[in-house]
């Protein structure tokens, strides 16, 4: 685990509004998905969704169940192992105005699909000066814990936020990824969806009928006045769990989803932290060059020079992924260490606190065999 | 040569089935993509190697591993995730290395090193070795672009790489002709201008002979690159330790002529009862021996985990560091 503290100066707050959660029916994250998929498949006959094993009995952890027999072999295929090949064989039919959804099983196997996606997905609506557009979807998945090991864990989501042309989003809750998902299949450019094999297992309220969760808001995920957490993909998680760590001691931080990383919504972080004065942005990847690097510097471009900010990034330890249990978890950042550290940007020094584990609190397992 | 096969196949074989009956009790947090009824491929192979040759592998080769000499003990506790593993617990069942042995490291992104053995093959060319480097993969692994790719790198610099694909029929649960427009391998890799061979029935003696002459060519420098498509297989689920008839993508009775013809079976039988049972007894004791030192092996402490970031004179083995000292 990774911690960077810097602190910085900055202004005045402005409220950010919480987005209401219609209580309705419950979903799992993947029955939100395989939802969306199904909806935007019966609502547009050009949505198609292909990628290795989409059509096989285990359908990406449900995510793609029953597609296949609904809207058949044309429009549901699994693929052969050929990424690079594939995501241009993606870009190729979006350019002729089919709607693909290209699914993986891990974002780690995206690395041979970049060429493509940088250099022609990415880059096709300018360099073509708007004369054609990519509305692609890219489906891909981080792993994490029971031995996944150096190449079946990465969250790489930052390289693609480097890239002017892509859209990002990593929805945290079955709510966002189904409004996630809609949205970003009725966007006419790349968008690319990241999910985390253990939110796959969350389970949430999520409205029947069709809607969209667009870039532009972030969500406020718990209010307080002392510090903001901003949780992104799984950390999100561990987030909400050092809040309720922190709420024991009397600390009150305040925690936000990006949802979507690009394009970010920097306003809802700011007026945040222009309220707390302290940020700690925790990632689901290395923090050198990451999302929490980005994160922290506009905001502190924001607000610098109208109030004392601390800030702080946390992520993956600068290192692979290692497989045994001892490593592993000291890999990752989780709810106790981030309340720790919060706890000692709140008091300005480093006290040596680490709260008791709560068994209510620890972290769903993943397991194997994946 | 039937009693150092039938070792082989026997030991990789009763690994295997330990790994399967301990994995219930989630003491070995690694996934595991288990050989059991390929076997008969890596020993095929790796019989016809020397220790200074080098194999490359995939997630699925604790069969290589093992045929190619790697150290047992190394390998069980590297699943437990134990100081004591090849890697010191941090890559798992699916990153083996033993470079003594010859065993260069397996990749689990699919088809990755097939380029870094042809690289390997060419860097023993320029340094006048005579070495046989060997890769293993998958049917699904000759999707990928880097398979042709690699393919014609050996052959325009006419490299001494052997390329053994283990055909299995399929990658997860997807059967080959569900991916390959063209289902033959062996064809595609001719066309590339390798010489290329196709052994069906997992048959371990005839893929051993093949392999055997082909590899005495290139230490003699009158072959290049080689292919072989190796018919195979797998009897376990993709990656765990279960069947998994259940799902319905393949079916019992497909699996009953592999099941039938399996080459542990049909190598013992050509082993003199006494001298197999006197096989059988010793290759127990070192499963059983591998088991118990992996779990009396100590977890790595936190401080390993900043190790080998960046590869360090210091972090030399010993016998090294001795070695430069001097
Ligand atoms: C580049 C890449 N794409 C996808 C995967 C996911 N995956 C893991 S194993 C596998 C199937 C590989 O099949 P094959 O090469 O035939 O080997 P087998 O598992 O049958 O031994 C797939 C698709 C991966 N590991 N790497
Ligand atoms: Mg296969």
């Amino acid at each position: 685990m990774d911690t960077t503290l810097c602190v910085e100066q900055s202004q005045t707050a402005e409220a950010a509004d919480i987005v209401a959660m219609p209580k309705e029916r419950t979903l799992t994250y993947t029955e939100a998905i395989r939802e969306a998929t199904d909806m935007e498949m019966a609502r547009d006959p050009n949505v198609i969704v292909f990628g290795l094993d989409v059509d096989d009995p285990k359908a990406i952890q449900g995510t793609t169940k029953g597609l296949l027999d609904k809207y058949g072999s044309e429009r549901v295929f699994g693929t052969p192992l050929s990424e690079d090949a594939m995501t241009g064989v993606a870009i190729g039919a979006a350019l002729a105005g089919l709607r693909p959804i290209h699914v993986h099983i891990r974002m780690d196997f995206l690395m041979l699909s970049m060429n493509q996606l940088v250099n022609v997905g990415a880059k096709s609506s300018y360099m073509f000066g708007g004369a054609v557009h990519v509305p692609l979807v890219v489906r891909s998945m981080i792993g994490k814990s029971w031995g996944q090991g150096a190449q079946h864990s990465q969250g790489l989501y930052s390289y693609f936020m480097h890239v002017p042309g892509m859209k990002v989003v990593c929805p945290t809750t079955p709510y966002d990824a189904k409004g996630c998902l809609i949205e970003a299949v009725r966007d006419d450019n790349p968008v690319m969806f990241v999910e985390h094999r253990i939110l796959h297992f969350q389970k949430g309220p999520v409205p029947a009928a069709s809607y969209t969760v667009a870039p532009g808001k972030a969500r406020i995920t718990a209010e307080g006045d002392d510090i903001t957490l901003v949780g992104i993909s799984y950390m999100q998680l561990e987030c909400l769990r050092a809040q309720r760590y922190l709420a024991d001691v009397g600390i009150n931080a305040e925690v936000i989803d990006p949802i979507w990383l690009a394009p970010l919504d920097i306003d809802t972080i700011a007026a945040s932290v222009r309220k707390t004065g302290k940020l700690c942005v925790v990632d689901n990847g290395w923090t050198t060059c990451g999302a929490s690097a980005e994160i922290v510097a506009q905001v502190l471009e924001r607000l610098q020079g109208t109030r004392d900010i601390r800030v702080m990034r946390m992520g993956f330890a600068n290192t692979a992924c290692p497989t045994s249990p001892t490593l592993e978890a000291e890999f990752y950042p989780d709810a106790r260490r981030v309340a720790s550290a919060a706890y000692d940007m709140v008091h300005g020094r480093k006290k040596n606190w680490m709260p008791e584990e709560r068994v209510d609190l620890r972290q769903i397992e993943f397991k194997g065999p994946f | 040569m039937h009693e150092q096969f039938y070792k082989s196949l026997f030991r990789i074989r009763r690994v295997e089935e330990e790994i399967a009956r301990i994995y219930p009790t989630d003491k070995l947090k690694s996934p595991v993509h288990l050989s059991i009824g390929q076997e008969a491929v890596s020993v095929a192979v790796c019989e016809a190697l020397r220790p200074e040759d080098v194999c490359f592998g995939t997630y699925r080769s604790h069969a290589m591993y093992l045929a190619k000499g790697g150290d047992i003990n190394g390998m069980v506790a590297e699943m437990y995730g134990k100081q004591t593993g090849c890697t010191k617990g941090k890559g798992g069942s699916m990153h083996l290395v033993d470079t003594k042995a010859g065993v260069m490291g397996t990749s689990a992104v699919v088809g990755t090193t097939i380029a870094n053995a042809v690289g390997y093959a060419y860097a023993m060319k320029l340094q006048r070795k005579k070495v046989v480097t060997t890769v293993f993969f998958g049917d699904g692994a000759t999707e990928e672009g880097v398979f042709p790719e690699s393919l014609n790198f050996a052959v325009l610099k006419n490299l001494p790489v052997l390329f053994i694909c283990e055909n299995n029929g399929y990658a997860i649960h997807t059967s080959q002709a569900k991916r390959q427009g063209h289902p033959h391998i062996t064809e595609r890799a001719k066309a590339a201008g390798v010489q290329s061979s196709c052994v069906e029935d997992n048959d371990c003696l005839e893929l051993h002979g093949q392999v055997k002459s082909a590899v005495e060519a290139m230490r003699a420098g009158t072959s290049g690159p080689r292919f072989f498509e190796c018919k195979t297989y797998r009897w376990k689920e993709h990656v765990g330790p279960n069947e998994d008839f259940g799902l319905g993508y393949r079916t019992p009775s497909e699996a009953k002529r592999w099941i039938e013809n399996d080459q542990v079976t049909k190598i013992a039988a050509l082993v003199p009862e006494a001298t197999r049972k006197a096989i059988e007894a010793e290759v127990e004791a070192e499963v059983k021996a591998a088991f118990e030192f992996a779990e009396a092996s100590p977890f790595p402490d936190v401080s390993e985990l900043m190790t080998d970031v960046f590869h360090t004179p210091c972090a030399a083995t010993p016998s090294e560091a001795v070695r430069k000292a001097a």
